[in-house]
């Protein structure tokens, strides 16, 4: 406890850090999963290919990761671009699967109910089929945003900073509390944005309480 | 791309291919590691799993378990065992099954969950016994769901294994853990090159499987949509 | 795969805006954002991913402000491979270093081992727009490392006397120790001892400890500002034959780094003796106190 009575200002700084990490490599790896998971959908010959390939991506281990992204994309190592690119690449290659299924879980009689009162194809993809996906892609979504806020720890292996910090540095110092702080506090933040993923997936999809009440 | 070629000529020197902590060896313990994980984690989380989904009770304790334990970043639980256990081959196993076993549990849930409500209510109607409507009518339908888990968690532990070179004379990590240290980055590349073919054969492998598997779940001219993907557990709605 | 690549690419395009957002905490700030170096901005400090690093690199910071200098703190930075092309490249201005391990990234065959020819070897070594001030007493250096027991078994003050040690040796490091002079490879040829080896990456750290507790190894490469040695009773055997280059902390300063600035670090280096370095490792494990707090106390107590 010594150690957290001085460092608590220090613990919400990376806290704080850690979700700006996290955040936008959330928010890309859906931008991209989204449209590729409809491609791999729409085209089951492509889609074997581009699942299997994501899974794929998934596979490569962080650590050489981290050296080649900057070699790739021009970026510095110790950057929070890097890291952050690195998270949307698992992040995206984790969720193009579940985005192949959520468009796959839309009924087909509801979409050619759709055509029939007389949407256009391009209305489609906005007004049925992604509302309708919604559902597994939050659950998607919800997986992704887990296992990004628990991936930003890698960061403290080039020195971006993060709640993984506190994590090498207590392993370092031998100062336990501020191992389990790291450990701890990583869990809750996930935990916290995973329920505001559920809130916002509950808030996007109205009609499934309507339905889901009459059938109570 | 000049790194990629260097990572190229470094897996092409025989030098690398004999003799202990040579690519073959180092190959074998990766894979020997997986299967030990994989193989543990299963024992415990596709039991009950297939619990939880037959009989809907734990559901909430489940899915919170497997969210939590998802986001606990392994090097850190690496680390905190190995304090616990010492060096050696225990700490990393002890944490990849932690790994491991989300992904195997979120696919036996969801999997037997997923079995159509009106099919056990058959099955008990016939007069079947609760263990036969799990062994002969759940398991064989939640058949591709959960290999699904299984492929989802399989991938996991061979990129992860990796990590077990952390404080094991043990598997691929060791190439990626010298090549970092001594900044022989062909070495490195060529560490997660192998890691990645190995992911790819298994990934091959697995879905071939878990595609046979739909087609058994799945008999006499039903169309068999894609299985869908127990790696993603549905929210507790 | 390559549409999955492409998709990647153009992701990243629309990442780097997002990133900059996120550094509007200073926290993440960006080292590309730091000022350039040598006109006039703050000298930036960085200090390596260590926490006795990060003492004494806040130890530079507080006394260039004292002088009424700005400063920005850049610390707990990865390893060499991160931040030395950032000091290179002027972005990172002071950096506490050690001799040793230093030349030894830029000369991995040199063949200095004392302190002043590592030192002179160094300066020579140090690239165009870098320079290392003066090195300070204290050193935090690799050794061998072995348990209290270990040693009064086998009557062990010195790497030499590990000849007459009849059981087998397993040497624990970081796996490249395995490559380098001071690993199995140097010790057979520089001592003629044979030993196993264990890769450990934890850098001589509480994992390397436990391993020789445990007795799974034993034999450590643990640095000797570490406090654990004196805590768990650790005997640090004497390298007559260097294998290991001697390592005392040095600033190594980029160009941004005035003569003003210059003697000031000059000054805390030469205050700064091993005892002290010690006692400050010290206080960050035991009191598990914050380096700001360690330096200050450490700067007070001092007459520069």
């Amino acid at each position: 406890m010594t150690w957290f009575s001085h460092a608590w200002g220090w613990v919400l700084e990376l806290t704080w850090a850690h979700l700006w990490l996290s955040l936008p490599a959330i928010l890309l790896s859906v931008a991209i999963a989204v449209p590729v998971g409809r491609l791999a959908f729409r085209r089951p010959g492509l889609g074997g290919a581009l699942l299997s390939g994501s899974s794929l991506l998934y596979s490569i281990p962080a650590l050489p990761l981290l050296i080649i992204v900057p070699a790739v994309f021009g970026v510095p190592l110790r950057s929070s671009a890097t890291i952050i690119i690195a998270l949307t690449v698992y992040g995206a290659a984790l969720m193009v699967r579940t985005a192949a299924d959520a468009f796959a879980s839309v009924d087909s009689h509801v979409r050619e109910a759709a055509i029939a009162v007389g949407h256009a194809p391009r209305e489609l993809f906005w007004k049925v089929d992604l509302p309708l996906a919604v559902p597994v892609l939050v659950a998607g979504l919800r997986v992704v945003t887990v296992s990004t806020v628990g991936l930003v720890t890698i960061g403290a292996l080039i020195g971006v900073p993060s709640l993984g910090t506190l994590f090498t540095d207590g392993f370092q110092r031998g100062i336990v509390a501020e191992v389990a702080t790291g450990l701890i506090a990583t869990v809750v933040l996930a935990l916290a944005l995973d329920g505001l993923c559920l809130l916002a997936g509950r808030a996007l999809t109205p009609w499934r309480r309507a339905v889901e009440g009459a059938g109570a | 791309m000049n790194l990629l070629l260097e990572a190229a000529a470094w897996l092409a020197d025989a030098a690398h291919w004999t003799g202990p902590g040579s690519v073959p060896v180092r190959v074998l313990e990766h894979l020997w590691v997986t299967a030990l994980v994989v193989g543990a984690a299963a024992v415990v989380a596709i039991p009950t799993g297939v619990w939880v989904g037959h009989t809907g009770r734990g559901r909430t304790a489940v899915i919170a378990f497997a969210g939590a334990a998802r986001a606990v970043p392994t090097l850190g639980l690496l680390t905190l065992l190995g304090l616990w256990l010492g060096i050696g081959l225990g700490a990393p196993l002890l944490a990849l099954v932690v790994l491991a076993v989300p992904s195997l549990l979120a696919g036996a849930y969801s999997g037997v969950e997923s079995v159509d409500g009106t099919t056990t209510s058959a099955a008990r109607a016939i007069g079947m016994s609760e263990w036969q409507i799990v062994t002969r009518v759940e398991l064989p339908l939640a058949a591709p769901v959960i290999l699904g888990g299984v492929r989802a968690a399989t991938l996991q532990v061979i990129a992860t294994a990796t990590l077990a070179a952390y404080i094991a004379d043990a598997g691929l990590g060791r190439f990626l853990f010298n090549g970092l240290k001594s900044r022989d980055y062909a070495q490195m590349l060529a560490g997660a090159l192998l890691v990645t073919l190995i992911a790819l054969l298994f990934e091959v492998l697995l879905a071939a499987a878990q595609r046979r598997a739909a087609r058994a779940a799945r008999p006499a001219g039903q169309k068999s949509t894609s299985p869908s993907n127990p790696v993603f557990p549905k929210g507790p709605s | 795969m390559k549409r999955l690549l492409t998709l990647t690419a153009i992701a990243a395009a629309a990442v780097l805006p997002l990133a900059a957002c996120g550094n509007s905490d200073p926290l993440a700030e960006d080292s590309g954002s730091g000022p350039a170096g040598g006109s006039g901005g703050p000298l930036v400090i960085g200090s390596q991913d260590y926490y006795s690093s990060e003492i004494i690199a806040e130890v530079y910071a507080q006394a260039l402000e004292a002088e009424g200098m700005e400063v920005q703190r850049e610390f707990r930075i990865g390893q060499r491979e991160a931040y030395l092309p950032e000091l290179e490249a002027g972005r990172l201005d002071l950096f506490p270093e050690y001799t040793g391990p230093l030349l030894q990234y830029w000369e991995p065959n040199t063949e200095a081992r004392l302190s002043d020819d590592v030192y002179a070897a160094l300066s020579e070594a140090t690239p165009d727009g870098l320079r290392v001030l003066d090195q300070a007493e204290a050193t935090d250096q690799d050794a061998y490392v072995v348990t209290e027991e270990f040693a009064e078994k086998w009557d062990l003050e010195t790497i030499d006397d590990l000849a007459d040690v009849d059981e087998e040796i397993t040497l624990g490091a970081n796996s490249e120790a395995e490559s380098r002079p001071n690993g199995p490879q140097g010790l057979a040829d520089a001592y003629g001892v044979d030993a196993g080896f264990t890769p450990i990456e934890d850098g001589g750290g509480p994992l390397t400890v436990k391993a020789l507790k445990d007795g799974d190894i034993q034999m450590a490469i643990i640095y000797t500002g570490d406090p654990s040695i004196a805590k768990n009773g650790l005997v640090a055997l004497e390298d007559t034959k260097g294998l290991f280059l001697a390592s005392h902390v040095v600033p190594l300063a980029g160009d941004a780094v005035g003569e003003e600035a210059a003697d000031i670090i000059n000054s805390v280096s030469a205050a700064l003796t091993s005892d002290d370095l010690l006692e400050l490792n010290g206080r960050s494990v035991d009191e598990q106190l914050p380096a700001a707090t360690i330096a200050e106390d450490w700067l007070a107590g001092q007459d520069l």
